[in-house]
């Protein structure tokens, strides 16, 4: 059985058949051809899958495609300014090698611009907080708090 | 995922009927962040999911200096813990709630979902109990008020029934020179399952500790409330040696088991100490 979701992709309305018991994850990535959310533990606990939902980062593996009716939501791939002009956070996370095999990168870059849309000068605690359900399992973690850092930075004296 | 049949009913009435129907094989949806995760895993057979986000009227919340604080069942962890009410007035369940996996998955499960899980680890569940909080069941057959305390039948297990939805919670108002605290004991700081947990409310009355309650998480088959331990400080004044044999008391009362996360021994021990801390971070928060 299929059913109809329809929904807000990166600006543009969406209209998907999906079984409804197929993840929000898995309709972006094989429904919406988005594959810039990772799937990695699929069990809401390395944050490869974050997505804005309303606003608000979620793990699209933890939410059902069929709950995802009639919501906005934001993929990696709707950050960049155009395909040559990557959104602020993605040029710091290239500047201080924030990214190293990358699978991770795009849950936490997401997850950084939810914290940055509500924090604009946290402290390196708050980062590490709000990091806390991103895995970097190359374990970069001290670059990926410096790219934060300098983009909040940088986003306070643009 | 295994598939199943879902449902949005738009109604109470519609979603009990339903799921009163279903029975056993049918699950509600709020949160999705435990029951997704245990459908993938096959840890739970669910032919029928009933997702209960479409019914008007369970997103509510609200806070009074004499009701206490109540919200909707529909509530995220995430809104509770950015609840300037909440960080004001119960430390313990902001405590509890903000240590509850990570922000995209609070931003999603619901406190009334954690305590339904009926994880006895649970963090939301010690401090609630140590308030004295109650939860409402509606079901077609009448709506009625469970304590939390009383929800608790065994690991994952509760006295609630095919057809019964929590639509919400009652938490007390906290009473004049009261305190509260909650410790999650774990081996990292965060994206943990609570090996202890320790939930301590209390009221103190000059050099006496009028009344305590004592609630504690993944040390038994539920959460429980260390009424012996209770008892020993109730009207008595918080001196070392009393301290101390409240502590002891509350491992007897503990029968905790031995997993990955740690020995029984070992959780025994962690629960005297943590209670001893826990009654001094309740002493030291009385508003």
């Amino acid at each position: 059985m299929k059913l109809i979701v329809t929904m807000t992709v990166n600006g543009e309305e969406r209209e998907l058949a999906i079984p409804p018991s197929r993840t929000l994850l898995d309709v972006l990535r094989n429904e919406g051809g988005l594959t810039g959310t990772k799937k990695g533990c699929d069990v809401g606990d390395c944050g490869a899958c974050t997505v804005m939902m309303d606003g608000k980062p979620v793990n699209a593996c933890l939410v059902l495609g069929i709950e995802a009716e009639g919501t906005v939501i934001e993929t990696i791939e709707g950050l960049q300014h155009a395909p040559d002009r990557p959104h602020l956070l993605q040029e710091k996370f290239m500047e201080h090698g924030g990214s190293q095999c990358g699978f991770c990168t795009p849950g936490i870059v997401m997850m950084a611009k939810a914290l940055l849309d509500e924090n604009p000068d946290p402290t390196d605690d708050e980062i590490r907080f709000a990091l806390a359900g991103n895995i970097c399992r190359c374990t970069g973690y001290t670059k990926i708090i410096d790219a934060v850092r300098a983009t909040a930075e940088t986003m306070r004296t643009q | 995922m295994k598939s199943f049949d879902y449902h949005e009913p738009k109604s109470l009435e519609e979603a009990s009927s339903l799921l009163a129907e279903l029975g056993k094989p049918a699950s509600i949806i709020a949160g999705g962040t435990d029951l997704l995760v245990e459908i993938k895993e096959e840890l739970r057979a669910v032919s029928h999911v009933v997702n209960i986000k479409r019914i008007a009227g369970l997103d509510w919340k609200s806070w009074d200096p004499e009701k206490g604080l109540r919200f909707g069942t529909l509530v995220t962890a995430r809104e509770i813990e950015t609840w300037p009410a909440v960080v004001k007035h119960y430390p313990n369940l902001r405590t509890a709630v903000s240590l509850l996996g990570s922000i995209q998955v609070r931003n999603r499960a619901t406190v009334v979902g954690n305590i339904c899980r009926a994880s006895p680890s649970a963090d939301t569940i010690p401090p609630l109990i140590a308030d004295g909080a109650e939860l409402t069941v509606y079901s077609n057959a009448g709506e009625r008020v469970i304590p939390v305390e009383e929800l608790f039948t065994g690991p994952g297990k509760t006295v609630l029934v095919p057809g019964d939805i929590v639509t919400g919670i009652h938490v007390p108002a906290p009473r004049a020179r009261s305190g509260r605290a909650y410790i999650k004991h774990g081996r990292r700081k965060a994206m943990e399952l609570a090996t202890v947990g320790v939930a301590v409310s209390l009221e103190r009355d000059g050099d006496t500790c009028a009344d305590i309650r004592i609630a504690l998480g993944a040390v038994a088959a539920t959460p429980i409330r260390a009424r012996t331990a209770e008892a020993l400080l109730r009207g008595r004044s918080l001196d070392d040696d009393t301290l101390a044999a409240v502590a002891e008391t509350a491992m007897q009362e503990s029968t905790p088991i031995s997993n990955v996360r740690a020995s029984a021994a070992y959780r025994r021990e962690m629960v005297g100490v943590l209670t001893r801390r826990a009654i001094g971070m309740a002493m030291g928060g009385i508003q």
